[in-house]
């Protein structure tokens, strides 16, 4: 039992993403429905499709060959339409299904190959879920729903119902915890089904498709509330949806399945750029793209040069006006050695720096190209790039130097566009 | 009937077996059984008669509402004013005591079913063969093993009332929303907290619907079970038809009529009440000052 080697999800903040250790991963895993499992697992084994399997068979494979893994962290989307196996593929994770073969690891831990003691264990500490319809108790009242973990896993009264009601109050349902489900708007009901996920202080939860049973205006609100809580303290959230502007909200990484397998994982940008196969190509066909897309998502390195803050001005200015011309370009950025952005200069200012008697490296910063802001809705700053000639420069958070964005780029995206809807 | 396959026959010498070798143990149930009914009775009969209806009326103005308690104490006055109230109460002490017994075995088993498809595919054909086979012909062997009286009326009964019990039971428990049995599985219930916390919890409509037909169906039974001595207003009943007394007949008749609607409402009212979350005593109090109907959801 050493649960502890990999750390938590304590590392908030956004440059160590990619580096985050893997908080479950799945290899070669395989549900086969039936009383036949194992005839089916070697016919999958043959490389017959499951259609044929069932034919022959009468064994229905559920998810067939599943391996891919879920950072620390991240909320991680699985997609797919209905009947491709994704609400399968999610119980196999905590074991609501036993998996035919292959591993669930958790943390490290094989949970297909636990023991009932373990699994039971590690249900109370470390996961929970949250269901499509809710699944609340309707005879108990909403603070003992949302207690409802910790009652299991056997804390005493006083003190379940003291952290029920800080998670009703992180959810807004303090005022309702004497009420019953049944009295409860479906997105309040929603909002005790989370609480009670939240209670037991999981660092992993599993929600199968948990706002899809709310019409769209409270589904837009739960997935705020899911992203706040996130934004706090950051879980690694695993949530099946068949809705491709949730995945795009929510999801750090998504993957796609289709009949059962998973056929592409990955930064839902990077899918609806360079989708594997057809299927997932026709998944993203008449999908509005730029709703989702962020600045940052489309700021390219390759469009403008950088150059080091010179310590010597008119020699590392002249080279830098050199090298623009020879690249056909007019614009350039100065960063400093940490990355950061300092400004925007172009060949005719820094032309008119070196003309002024003493040149100094304010002289040659254009101060009227503005930095955009790589999280900012890329609609919103549409009109601006298309406006004017220059290029922008692009920054994150802590004003790190991310890429520009020019009219160029803007042009090539809503082509791409076109041309991924015709 | 016919020598060519003498069924009737076997399950006579295997009665007669059972007799023969049984060594006490059927006396002892008997017994038990008998004390059992009998000091529920003695309790029903010590007890003042405007005490127990005043109880029985209190609950239903409680459960039901106000104009249900009022008919329960014009039903008692009735049955109390045409001299029945010894024979009912003697009827209502058999009914508990087979409602009791039934609930204790079929509560249980229907549960077990519920759990497992191998001991509900053997159970269901013995459930059908207990509800259809005519009810009097319990009362042969249960005569037959425990001589007339109280006990053969009672064993009788709790075979014919156990049926609607068991199978109410195992119908709740495998209806239960199948994402809130997930969801007790999913935050770390042990299967013996599955059962007491989510799956009981969530067929209680249910089993009290399984409760409330087998307190009737055991109410209709005892009567037929006076043709081996069990007593009760079935006496009655069998006497007004030896004697062709209409008269008799009808005021015994209706006496059991009035103690079934009464049974039937206030049972019924508390299967309707684990459907949908009841309000707080306060609040039905409030109600009945306010003088209407509680209103659900």
């Amino acid at each position: 039992m050493d649960a502890a080697l990999t750390p938590g999800p304590s590392a908030a903040g956004g440059t160590g993403e990619n580096c985050a250790p893997a908080k479950i991963v799945v290899r070669n895993l395989v549900k086969v429905f039936g009383n036949r499992p194992a005839v089916a697992l070697q016919m999958l084994e043959q490389g017959l499709h499951k259609d044929e399997i069932f034919r022959c068979t009468g064994q229905i494979v559920g998810v067939q060959d599943a391996s891919f893994e879920i950072r620390s962290g991240e909320i991680f989307v699985i997609m797919g339409l209905s009947g491709s196996g994704k609400s399968t593929l999610i119980r196999l994770l905590n074991r609501l299904l036993e998996p035919t073969s292959g591993e669930v690891l958790v943390d490290g831990q094989n949970v297909a190959s636990m023991d009932r003691r373990q699994l039971i264990d590690l249900r109370r500490r470390d996961m929970s879920m949250v269901f499509q319809s809710f699944a609340l108790m309707p005879h108990r009242t909403v603070l003992d729903n949302a207690a409802f973990g910790l009652e299991v896993a056997g804390i005493d009264k006083a003190q379940r119902e003291k952290r029920a009601l800080q998670v009703l109050e992180q959810v807004g349902l303090t005022a309702f915890a004497r009420k019953h489900p049944s009295e409860l708007s479906g997105g309040m009901q929603q909002r005790v089904g989370l609480a009670r996920a939240l209670a037991v202080d999981p660092s992993l939860m599993l929600m199968d498709e948990a706002f899809s049973a709310l019409d769209p205006l409270k589904r837009h609100e739960m997935q705020h509330v899911l992203l706040d809580l996130q934004r706090d303290h950051k879980r690694t959230i695993v949530f099946v949806s068949h809705d491709l502007d949730e995945a795009f909200r929510i999801g750090d990484r998504i993957a796609i399945m289709e009949g059962g397998s998973v056929v592409q994982v990955g930064d839902p940008h990077e899918i609806a750029r360079n989708p594997a196969t057809d299927y997932v190509r026709a998944f993203f066909r008449g999908v509005d793209l730029t709703r989702h897309l962020t600045v940052g998502d489309i700021a390219r390195t390759d469009q403008v040069p950088i150059f080091p803050v010179p310590s010597n001005i008119p020699d590392e200015f002249g080279a830098a006006i050199e090298h623009l011309r020879s690249i056909k370009r007019h614009y350039g950025f100065l960063v400093d050695p940490a990355h950061r952005l300092i400004g925007v200069v172009s060949i005719d200012s820094l032309l008119r720096c070196l003309g002024q008697s003493r040149p100094d490296l304010a002289g040659a910063l254009l101060d009227h190209v503005p930095a955009l802001a790589g999280a900012s809705p890329f609609r919103e700053v549409l009109g601006q790039v298309a406006r004017n000639p220059h290029p922008f420069p692009v920054i994150d958070g802590k004003g790190i130097y991310m890429g520009a964005v020019t009219q160029t780029i803007l042009l090539e995206h809503l082509c791409d566009e076109e041309t991924r809807n015709a | 009937m016919h020598d060519a396959l003498p069924l009737g026959q076997w399950v006579s010498q295997f009665l007669n077996f059972v007799l023969a070798h049984d060594n006490g143990t059927l006396e002892n149930l008997g017994k038990v059984i008998g004390a059992f009914t009998e000091a529920i009775e003695a309790v029903l009969v010590a007890l003042p008669d405007w005490a127990v209806a005043g109880a029985i009326s209190a609950i239903g103005l409680w459960r039901v509402g106000w104009k249900f308690g009022l008919f329960c104490a014009a039903s008692f006055f009735v049955i109390i004013a045409t001299g029945f109230w010894p024979a009912t109460m003697s009827t209502l002490a058999l009914i508990t005591a087979s409602a009791v017994i039934s609930l204790v075995l079929g509560i249980p088993l229907g549960i077990w079913m519920a759990r497992s498809d191998r001991v509900a595919a053997l159970v269901r054909p013995v459930l059908d063969f207990m509800q259809t086979m005519p009810a009097f012909v319990y009362l042969i062997p249960a005569a037959m093993l425990f001589g007339l009286g109280k006990v053969p009326g009672v064993l009788a009964t709790v075979i014919f009332a156990m049926p609607p019990a068991v199978r109410l039971t195992n119908l709740g428990i495998r209806q239960v929303n199948k994402e809130q049995v997930e969801a007790g599985i999913a935050f770390g219930c042990t299967p013996r907290q599955l059962l007491l916390k989510v799956q009981i919890p969530g067929a209680m409509p249910s089993i009290m619907a399984g409760v409330n037909q087998t307190i009737m169906m055991a109410l209709s039974m005892v009567i037929i079970a006076s043709m081996v001595g069990a007593g009760g207003l079935g006496n009655d009943v069998l006497a007004s038809i030896q004697r062709l007394d209409i008269g008799l007949g009808f005021e015994s008749g209706l006496s059991v009529v009035l103690l079934a609607i009464i049974l039937d409402r206030i049972t019924e009212s508390f299967g309707a009440s684990s459907a949908q979350p009841q309000a707080s005593w306060r609040e039905r109090a409030r109600n009945l000052m306010a003088r209407r109907q509680p209103s659900g959801p």
